[in-house]
């Protein structure tokens, strides 16, 4: 058990359990959601720990802070679209005065693998002012995730694990340490540091940019620059580690380095860097975070390549093939690729979804209407967008469906169809149909109940499909225009009259198209 | 010793347990690895893909420089098309002939299996086929397991130690199953 090949998530979830972790909360989101599988699995044979899906990223932050005000050790973990969401808590925490320790895990997505932007934590950890970490292999994780613990207690504030897809879902072997004690319930000591109204709120800002400056002076401590020419000074963070030591090899010359896997950012040690060299180069995955800060802080200026200055790709994922000419470095020659080959697979609904079935009746009720607006949301019914579909028109963010629906409709635009997934309904459907209702917005609200969250591989909703119903009439959408139909095609005819009816209703409908998903079915008859 | 391998194949055909069980049988023969594999979206069809990285000594990037793969196995003859610009000089490429349809412009079978025959170290195989005369269907992933076996850094015994060991936990039948095909992809 003391080598093991691990996830970067998977490393991230055993680094808190052996850490001591009382308390985990989630939401599930690519590629954060193997952190909590990990740890319910766990939890599920040993017990010991809580472990738990949320309704979404700020009720999971706010639970984690609830933990740390009780003085134990809670992680929190979301991607990085997560942290929108949850951006309320996670500003105004840096300001508590944290008791147990308090992980933010945040996977970030460069190259979109299953996001909808690339945003880089970086910058909300550096906007709120909290010390962050980036690993860059599955050891690092482990060990970064323990450490967090510890800085976080040390230093009374949240601390965040900054990730990326190839972190989290890349393998590599891990050596564990020592299985640490929980911490036991004991309530933070000092209530005027967990109150942020205004009079107390400055007084902890204050201490807050103190305590950041001096968490940066520890950083420039541990920082070591390697010494190279003075040529060229490359500045790597998190996983471009491995990207350019793949390719140092190859350089004739070896230039100076400084690895950055803590923030905030060392000025000092940058500032070094940056008088022993003639040119500075900066790898980062992300956004050019370290390179545009490395811009404000040096009193001489020295040319700065990066992904800001163009030469290193501003989008998407480093590899190492596209950081070499960046590097001076000729690329690498591999076999011509085939003619063949067309661009790439679309994902597709799984055969027989019952979201196909959905579609179907909403595009045919929708025929004959000049104009209307389908308005969807993020999860595998945002495949709807492709053929044999080509329903949904908008996608933005989690329940952006039913607000934008409800908008267009008081613009004029109507009919105006919202189509949200059970589980995007319960992260951030309600509130808008409490406005759409309390309005009387003209506009159809259609929940497509598959009884799971089936993008991210079929973890169960936080409730049951039967409270759908029940909410929609406890917030006041009349009882005659909630409906619960079966999202088969034999209920196809009936649907769409049904739909019809709908669309010619003034006021608030909401159907609930039920049927659960192929995929859930199948790991449920698995296990 | 440095062994990379891409393995491709459309998301459902199960591509992620050969690279368990390979990623396996190299730990247990004291060697370094790194994986690196995508979910999400890929569970409905699109296309999937690992990198494998096997090594004596310390592996730097998660994934694959181009033009250093030694291996491209393959679960679909076009997705193993799709990464030759990754494969080394004397790498060598091994796919299962039968495609997956799932897009409309699927090229020509014939010019795709040409594309690969004409390649100078390339292996096509009916891996259904062969696992279905096996006596199971669903383990044509270790028919191209065993295929590999004599190209890979690997003892033979290592991958049939990962083999049982994945599958131990589906029952004896299943195991004997994935072993059948493994040693028919072997004999090939
Ligand atoms: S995972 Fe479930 S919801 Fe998603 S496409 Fe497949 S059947 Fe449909």
């Amino acid at each position: 058990m003391d080598n093991q090949m691990l996830m970067g998530d998977e490393a991230i979830a055993l680094g808190a359990l052996h850490a001591g972790l009382s308390a985990a909360f989630a939401y599930p989101g690519t590629p954060s959601t193997e952190i909590m599988e990990t740890l319910q699995e766990i939890a599920s044979r040993e017990g010991g720990f809580v472990a738990q899906w949320c309704s979404n990223e700020k009720t999971a932050f706010e639970s984690a802070l609830g933990a740390s005000y009780a003085g134990r050790r809670t992680m929190v973990s979301m991607k990085h679209v997560g942290l929108n969401v949850a951006a309320d808590p996670f500003i105004n925490s840096a300001l508590l005065k944290i008791n147990g320790g308090l992980v933010v895990v945040v996977a970030d997505d460069p190259g979109m693998h299953s996001s909808q932007d690339e945003q880089d934590s970086r910058w909300y950890a550096d906007f709120a002012r909290v010390p962050c970490l980036e690993p860059a292999d599955s050891q690092e994780a482990y060990d970064m995730a323990r450490e967090a613990f510890e800085l976080s207690e040390k230093n009374a504030c949240p601390v965040m694990l900054r990730i990326v897809t190839r972190l989290a879902h890349g393998r590599s072997a891990v050596v564990f340490g020592p299985r640490l004690p929980q911490n036991p319930v004991s309530k933070a000591g000092d209530r005027w540091g967990w109150n942020l109204m205004p009079s107390v709120a400055r007084r902890l800002w204050k201490d807050l940019l103190a305590k950041y400056e001096r968490i940066r002076g520890e950083n420039d401590a541990t920082s070591a620059i390697e010494p190279g020419s003075a040529d060229l000074a490359v500045v790597t963070t998190g996983l471009a580690l491995q990207y350019y030591r793949e390719n140092e090899g190859d350089l004739a010359t070896k230039p100076s380095h400084l690895h950055i896997s803590r923030y905030p950012i060392p000025h000092g040690a940058l500032r070094e860097l940056a008088s022993r060299s003639k040119r500075i180069l900066v790898l980062e995955e992300g956004y050019p975070f370290v390179e545009r800060y490395l811009r404000g802080i040096l009193s001489t200026p020295i040319p700065i390549s990066g992904k800001e200055s163009g030469e290193v790709p501003a989008t998407g994922e480093l590899t190492p093939d596209n950081i070499r000419p960046a590097l001076g470095l000729p690329a690498r020659q591999g076999l011509a690729p085939s003619s063949l080959v067309p661009p790439g697979r679309p994902p597709q609904l799984c055969a027989g979804c019952p979201h196909g079935d959905s579609f179907s009746f909403l595009t045919e009720a929708l025929e004959g209407h000049q104009v209307f607006a389908v308005n969807a949301d993020i999860g595998c019914y945002t495949l709807g967008a492709l053929p044999p579909y080509n329903a949904v028109e908008t996608v933005v963010e989690m329940g952006a469906s039913f607000g934008m629906a409800r908008g267009a409709s008081e613009a004029g635009l109507r009919p105006a169809v919202g189509v949200i997934g059970d589980s995007t309904f319960y992260h951030s459907g309600i509130p808008n149909l409490v406005d759409a209702v309390s309005h009387g917005t003209n506009v159809k609200f259609l929940i497509l109940d598959n009884a799971t969250t089936g993008m991210t591989g079929a973890q169960p909703t936080i409730m049951p499909s039967e409270r759908l119903r029940a909410i929609a009439l406890a917030v006041g959408v009349g009882s005659d225009h909630v409906h619960v139909v079966r999202a088969h095609r034999t209920e196809h005819e009936a649907n769409v009259a049904l739909l019809k009816r709908e669309l010619d209703h003034m006021g608030v409908s909401v159907i609930i198209a039920f049927r659960e998903c192929i995929e859930a079915l199948k790991k449920a008859r698995k296990a | 010793m440095k062994y990379d391998i891409i393995l491709c194949g459309v998301g459902g055909q199960g591509g992620i347990s050969v690279s368990v069980v390979i990623a396996r049988a190299a730990m247990a023969e004291g060697l370094q690895v790194k994986q690196s594999e995508v979910h999400g979206m890929s569970q409905r069809g699109g296309e999937v893909l690992a990198h494998l990285r096997i090594s004596d000594g310390t592996i730097a990037s998660p994934t694959i420089p181009l033009g250093s793969a030694s291996l491209v196995l393959a679960f679909e003859p076009l997705e193993a098309l799709r990464y030759l610009p990754w494969l080394a000089a004397g790498g060598s490429v091994i796919a299962a002939a039968e495609p997956i349809r799932n897009i409309a412009d699927y090229p020509d079978l014939g010019a795709i299996h040409a594309a690969l025959k004409a390649l100078p170290r390339s292996l096509l195989i009916d891996a259904d086929r062969i696992a279905k005369e096996a006596g199971n269907a669903r383990a044509a992933n270790m028919v191209l397991v065993g295929a590999a076996a004599r190209h890979l850094p690997l003892k033979a015994a290592s991958l049939e130690a990962a083999i049982v060991e994945l599958f131990s936990r589906k029952g004896e039948a299943v195991v004997a199953a994935n072993m059948k095909a493994f040693e028919a992809g072997r004999g090939l």
